[in-house]
């Protein structure tokens, strides 16, 4: 492939993933605005069309776009606390993409990774990077069961994955709950209990305040509580991209989701490849969930049995907008935790702020047929090219 | 000891109507060729829908109030559905993306409708639901077992008697055969994900309106419609077995409602998340060993284009 043909690839591909977030806020928009509408309706005094769209435009929109920056002292680390996990389960999406397989089950994954890390910080008390690695085994072990149903009784990865997150879900809030008197499990907060001080020392990720001098100044005193995890997801995505593409593993991956057929007659083991890019994929999004319990933003609830985690579904739509591109799943999770924290911030009197889940709901439907949209712009591309060429043949 | 038999049979006949009418859904789109995995999304919105409708005709006769509020969840389910039949049929778009776009679309969806009906940020909805539930010989019957029933009947007999079950079998099996003998591929596609769209929407309504006086919308269906997709595998794509696997499956969801209350129960102190693990567990052991004779249909999630061959 020569480069013009690369570029004009990369292009469509960014292009048409502009076109989706695009459409997706638009979508965003019109709701605020009907919200906002049926707001002073209901309110019973004259209004004008102009003060529906200032409060749909400043109290909703612009927050929302605005995301962390509408309150950068609390909101930048939570944004940032949001990101490396979405990263994670992104990049495990993305990954088993590669091999032409639908990892519907990081939720599941992202679950026992939650649990493995956080057994480990709780009742083993190990330190932090030991709790990471198991994080990661946990959550492969159950990336490569679906793996090996796929490989050896050829089930669909998405069937199996989907019962898989329920049954791990179901399995680690007894094993964390164990009946009310579990080891992992503070009766007080019905969660699990707060790492990071006391005997739990040692057991956090450190934060970032490490790199910073000893009076911070500008974005690092906003920064300063924030665990370094962002950094292990963004390195993570970088290794992945060269494994992906310029290892011999990785272009036997790519050759399994090209054609499992073509790949077993060029000698590629399909089955090993389906499992190992399962567990893979398990370990990615197991590490992300030990990345977000382990900075200590937040506790496990092993009482809400009712829904997955959400990082582990929202990692389909990063996955997506990215089109699988390892590199481009660090702007696409920034984006997807941008507009989150950002719906948090909008008016909530007047918008719900699940109206940023809407906006990547939609996002993910375009992306079901976005090759729609990247054949359009590639053809348009080649249109502009074509028409470059013609001119200078001319001369 | 029979209070708490009765409590069981309550709880299974309430789960077994509704995940055999959504396995049922299920099973439509996909003897079509298309795999419905929006169904929890489904379900969330036509319980929101029909929980809406209740609301609005609360006073008025029952019979009216069911009759509408049934048919407005159904109304809802199916035209939602539509979104997942334009993706992957005219658009050949990948269905199991478009399905999970759909099911976290469903929630947001619903959590801010319920928002603003509330006019709080809570996603609660109360209503009342006398109108739905009979007394029976002591038990308490809900007219959702009725309409299952209905449903079960008439989704044999137009799958395997009607020559329109025949053509949308004919369509997940070997969609190029069916459209050169004049079947329109597209048309019967739509049909297929309708009815589950309608199926799906009635069941989510059946799911939250007999059991308890009020739903926050924060938790959806709870994953009833992946079990539903479960219970259609377990079912193996078929009308009569289905029923039997929403049976079985209902059993063990109920025995993990009851488990921490029932003295019987409560003396082997299992947790009732094993109760709840164990449908799962189960159908993952019938895949793995039908797996050499599994009855899905041939050509569900391909998406059908009248060029190829």
């Amino acid at each position: 492939m020569n480069h013009l043909e690369k570029l004009k690839r990369g292009l469509s591909t960014v292009l048409s993933a502009l076109i989706s977030v695009a459409i997706g806020l638009a979508f965003g928009f019109i709701i605020l605005f009907l919200l906002s509408l049926s707001t002073y309706a209901s309110a019973g005094e004259p209004f004008t069309l102009k003060q529906v769209f200032d409060t749909a435009y400043n109290e909703g929109f612009l927050r929302l776009m605005k995301g962390c920056f509408y309150m950068v002292r609390r909101g930048l680390k939570t944004e940032i606390s949001q990101a490396a996990p979405l990263i994670m389960t992104g990049l495990s999406v993305a990954f088993a993409f590669k091999t032409g397989l639908f990892n519907i089950g990081a939720a599941g994954q992202y679950t026992l990774g939650a649990f493995g890390a956080l057994y480990c910080a709780i009742v083993l008390k190990l330190p932090w990077y030991l709790c990471l690695l198991a994080s990661v085994l946990f959550g492969a072990v159950w990336g490569a069961i679906p793996g090996f149903f796929k490989a050896y009784f050829k089930i669909n990865e998405v069937i199996t994955s989907i019962m898989f997150n329920w049954i791990g879900l179901y399995a680690v809030n007894t094993l964390i709950y164990g009946g009310g008197t579990g080891a992992m499990y503070c009766a007080k907060t019905t969660k699990t209990w707060v790492i990071g001080s006391g005997v739990y020392e040692g057991t956090t990720i450190p934060n970032i305040s490490v790199f910073l001098s000893e009076k911070p100044q500008g974005l690092g005193l906003y920064l300063k509580d924030t665990s370094i995890a962002i950094f292990f997801a963004i390195i993570i995505a970088i290794i992945l991209y060269i494994i992906i593409n310029k290892t011999t593993f990785g272009y036997e991956i790519r050759a399994c989701g090209h054609s499992q057929t073509a790949a077993k007659y060029a000698g590629i083991s399909e089955k090993r490849n389906i499992i190992l890019s399962m567990a893979i994929a398990g370990g990615l999004a197991g590490f992300g969930a030990g990345l977000y319990y382990l900075s200590g933003v937040a506790e496990w609830q092993p009482l809400v049995s009712t829904s997955l985690p959400g990082f582990g579904f929202d990692g389909i739509s990063v996955a997506l907008l990215a089109s699988s591109n390892p590199i481009g799943v660090i702007f696409s999770a920034l984006f997807i935790a941008h507009i989150d924290v950002g719906g948090g911030y909008m008016n909530a009197s007047f918008f719900p702020r699940e109206i940023a889940d809407i906006v990547s709901g939609i996002i993910i439907y375009l992306c079901a047929f976005m090759l729609l949209f990247k054949t359009a712009i590639s053809k348009g591309i080649s249109r502009v090219f074509g028409a470059k060429k013609e001119l200078e043949g001319g001369k | 000891m029979p209070n708490e038999i009765l409590l069981l049979i309550k709880y299974t006949l309430l789960y077994s109507s509704v995940l055999m009418m959504v396995a049922l859904g299920g099973m439509f789109a996909e003897r079509s060729g298309i795999i419905n995995i929006a169904l929890e999304g489904i379900m969330v919105i036509g319980g929101l829908i029909g929980v809406l409708a209740t609301q609005m005709t609360h006073g008025m006769n029952p019979v009216i109030q069911v009759a509408v509020s049934v048919i407005a969840a159904g109304l809802a389910g199916m035209i939602y559905s539509m979104l997942l039949a334009f993706a992957s049929i005219n658009l050949k778009a990948d269905q199991t993306i478009g399905g999970t776009a759909l099911n976290i679309l469903a929630t947001a969806i619903a959590m801010v409708i319920a928002k603003r009906v509330n006019g709080s940020q809570s996603s609660k909805l109360d209503y009342t639901n006398s109108s739905f539930i009979f007394n029976v010989f002591g038990i308490d019957v809900n007219v959702f077992l009725f309409i299952g029933l209905v449903f079960l009947i008439l989704s044999f007999v137009i799958l395997y008697r009607t020559r329109l079950g025949l053509r949308l079998r004919a369509c997940g099996e070997h969609p190029q055969a069916a459209d050169s003998v004049g079947i329109n591929v597209y048309k019967m596609r739509y049909i297929g994900v309708l009815l589950s769209g309608f199926l799906g929407g009635i069941g989510g309504f059946a799911y939250i309106v007999p059991a308890v006086q009020s739903w926050n919308f924060e938790v959806g269906v709870a994953g009833m419609g992946f079990l539903a997709l479960a219970v259609m595998i377990f079912g193996q794509w078929h009308p009569i077995k289905i029923f039997f696997a929403a049976i079985f499956f209902s059993l063990f969801k109920s025995l993990a409602n009851i488990a921490d209350s029932v003295s019987f129960l409560s003396r082997l102190q299992w947790p009732k998340e094993i109760y709840n693990m164990m449908p799962f567990i189960a159908s993952m052991v019938v895949l793995a060993l039908t797996s050499g004779r599994s009855k899905a249909p041939k050509a569900e999630g391909i998406p059908y284009d009248k060029g190829s061959r």
